[in-house]
């Protein structure tokens, strides 16, 4: 089923951390596997921060030797960022897999993604001036906690709670997908695509790079093939509402905008919120309330409908 | 049940001229036959007796299990205040009731309901009032996908916009739509009348069986086998009676609703379970 949030601050920055931690545990039901945040800081720093993990929870059960398997990855990951002449500002262990780093680097950032993607286990989660991307098994609370996420300020955020129907249960197929290589663009979705293999051999072929089995992941990838051939956002998402096939709303967030699309039956729910300081939009209006102690007014976006906000 | 017959005031008014016989023969609710209020778990209440309490902070099963306990004291007039776009809150009440919901209801409110008048201050998620057999239930607000799924009777109105598969099966009743309604609004309807005074989304009417949609603003496009029927002097003072009793005008006048029908090329409706009809064939 699963269940996805987006808010986007207009003019203003809050807790977004908070307010997503809130929205997607009143989603907790509609999928308890895993749980994701694309979260947007107040202020894009000059420096790149990268979100990486260097194994799968799940590979913490497999033995001993994981333990000193993870840190050799650590050290190599290292390694190959100097290699390349990326200057390492900061670092952070958030958990025994999961690193968040801040660099900065003049060269070709896409070589230096794909060089410490090609360690063993290593998969870099998101890279930006303003994005960071969470993303680990259990729910928004679990998650929020463990990643220390309240109190994260921003401007906007997307989160994703899932329940795993196409794919297996691991950080690897958990949403958002970041748009690899693009700086600051992820995804969330809700649905089933129906022509994920066909287009996926298709972007393969183009030079694209995909992580998971999830069908998912195939927008995240379809987006930034799109803004790579010269699409604005909103011109990217009203093509992939005629391209992909299937049952779908999805949300994509970039560094200053949030975009909505469904599928030209409406199959999958959404329900907007929309006033002049703040944008909210979840698969149901419940999560909506999570963050609003009034009465508001909210609707469905129509069949086949793509809308983009600017933060 | 109450029994069919030509003297019934629908078909006074012309509202009924494809009646079919046997087993799939509509069945008319009638204000005077008791026994549509004999369910076994049918309560008798007294309007007159009001309550009220606030369900922010409760389960949802305790708001429902809440409102059986304050019909079955014989309350008949209860208003919920607080209920947070909750799911599945006033659902199953088989009995007269004047229900009001002081907020918005999340997906599936007020769905299996048999004759209890319910009015929702704010907006209700997918799927509200499914299955509803009789009553009404008025919201003020916006409504989402799949509204009125199923319904055999009752009104079942929205003041504002309605999401798509807007009366998604629909069996008998009427449901009015004050503003838009999405795509497949009818789809696959087999009786009952559906009012939109508003825009309808594309395929509308899409493989409907039979019942009638009125529309007042522009049809993106018509579903397979939906055709535009012509209004008839009775429907117009149908449609006028009905709009009145929730305040709602047609954009430009009732005659001006354009009528759309099953064309009835796919129509395949007969007497006959298929089981039977193996046995027949």
């Amino acid at each position: 089923m699963c269940g996805i949030a987006g808010l986007i601050h207009r003019g203003s920055s809050a807790d977004i951390g908070s307010q997503m931690t809130s929205m997607l545990q009143a989603l907790k039901h509609r999928g308890p596997d895993s749980t994701g945040f694309a979260l947007y800081g107040q202020e894009p720093t000059k420096d790149y921060v990268m979100r990486f993990k260097v194994a799968e929870q799940e590979d913490l059960a497999t033995g001993f030797d994981i333990h000193d398997e993870i840190k050799a990855r650590m050290t190599t990951v290292d390694e190959r960022l100097k290699e390349l002449g990326v200057t390492i500002k900061n670092t952070e262990q958030v958990t025994e897999y999961a690193l968040r780093y801040t660099f900065s680097h003049e060269g070709d950032l896409k070589r230096v993604i794909d060089f410490v993607e090609d360690i063993e286990g290593v998969e870099i989660l998101s890279i930006g001036h303003a994005l960071e991307l969470i993303k680990d098994m259990g729910d928004a609370t679990v998650v929020s906690e463990q990643y220390k996420l309240g109190g994260f300020n921003g401007t906007h955020a997307i989160g994703h709670t899932r329940m795993a129907t196409e794919s297996d249960v691991d950080i690897r197929s958990a949403h958002p997908y970041w748009a690899y290589p693009f700086n600051d663009v992820s995804v969330v979705h809700n649905g089933q695509l129906t022509n994920y293999w066909s287009n996926r051999r298709d972007l393969e072929r183009r030079g694209h790079r995909f992580m998971s089995d999830c069908d998912s992941e195939l927008i995240a990838v379809y987006i930034a093939h799109r803004i790579d051939e010269g699409d604005d956002l909103h011109t990217a998402m009203s093509r992939s509402v005629d391209m992909l096939d299937g049952v779908f709303t999805y949300l994509v967030a970039t560094a200053d905008s949030l975009g909505m699309a469904k599928d030209v039956m409406a199959a999958k729910p959404m329900v907007l919120y929309e006033s002049d300081e703040l944008i909210a939009l979840a698969s149901e209006e419940v999560a909506i309330r999570s963050i609003f102690p009034h009465e508001i007014d909210t609707f469905d976006p129509y069949e086949g409908e793509v809308r983009v906000w600017q933060s | 049940m109450a029994e069919l017959n030509s003297d019934h005031e629908s078909h006074k008014l012309g509202m009924h001229t494809e009646q079919l016989a046997g087993r799939t023969q509509q069945v008319f609710f009638s204000p005077s036959a008791e026994e549509n209020f004999t369910y076994p778990d049918g309560i008798n209440v007294d309007f007159a007796k009001e309550t009220e309490f606030d369900a922010g902070s409760m389960e949802i099963r305790d708001v429902n299990r809440k409102l059986r306990e304050l019909m079955k004291e014989g309350y008949g007039t209860i208003t919920i205040r607080n209920p947070g776009a909750k799911h599945s809150l006033g659902v199953g009440i088989l009995n007269r009731l004047n229900l009001n919901f002081d907020g918005s209801l999340g997906y599936f409110g007020c769905g299996l309901c048999d004759g209890p008048n319910i009015r929702i201050s704010g907006r209700v998620g997918w799927s509200c009032a499914e299955n509803m057999m009789a009553g009404t239930i008025v919201v003020e607000k916006n409504a989402g996908s799949t509204f009125g799924a199923a319904i055999r009777g009752g009104d079942l109105v929205c003041m504002g916009d309605v999401g798509s598969r807007t009366g998604i099966d629909q069996k008998g009743g009427t449901i009015i739509v004050g503003g838009r309604s999405g795509a497949f609004s009818g789809f696959m309807m087999q009786r009952g009348r559906m009012i939109i005074l508003g825009d309808a989304g594309k395929n509308l009417g899409d493989s409907m069986y039979d019942g009638t949609i009125f529309v007042g603003g522009k049809i993106e496009d018509l579903g397979v086998d939906a055709i535009e029927g012509e209004i008839t002097d009775t429907e117009v003072k149908w449609l006028e009676a009905k709009l009145g009793l929730y305040g709602l005008e047609a954009p430009n006048g009732v005659k001006n609703l354009t009528k759309i029908v099953a064309g009835k090329q796919l129509w395949n409706y007969d007497n006959l379970e298929p089981s039977e009809k193996k046995l027949v064939l």
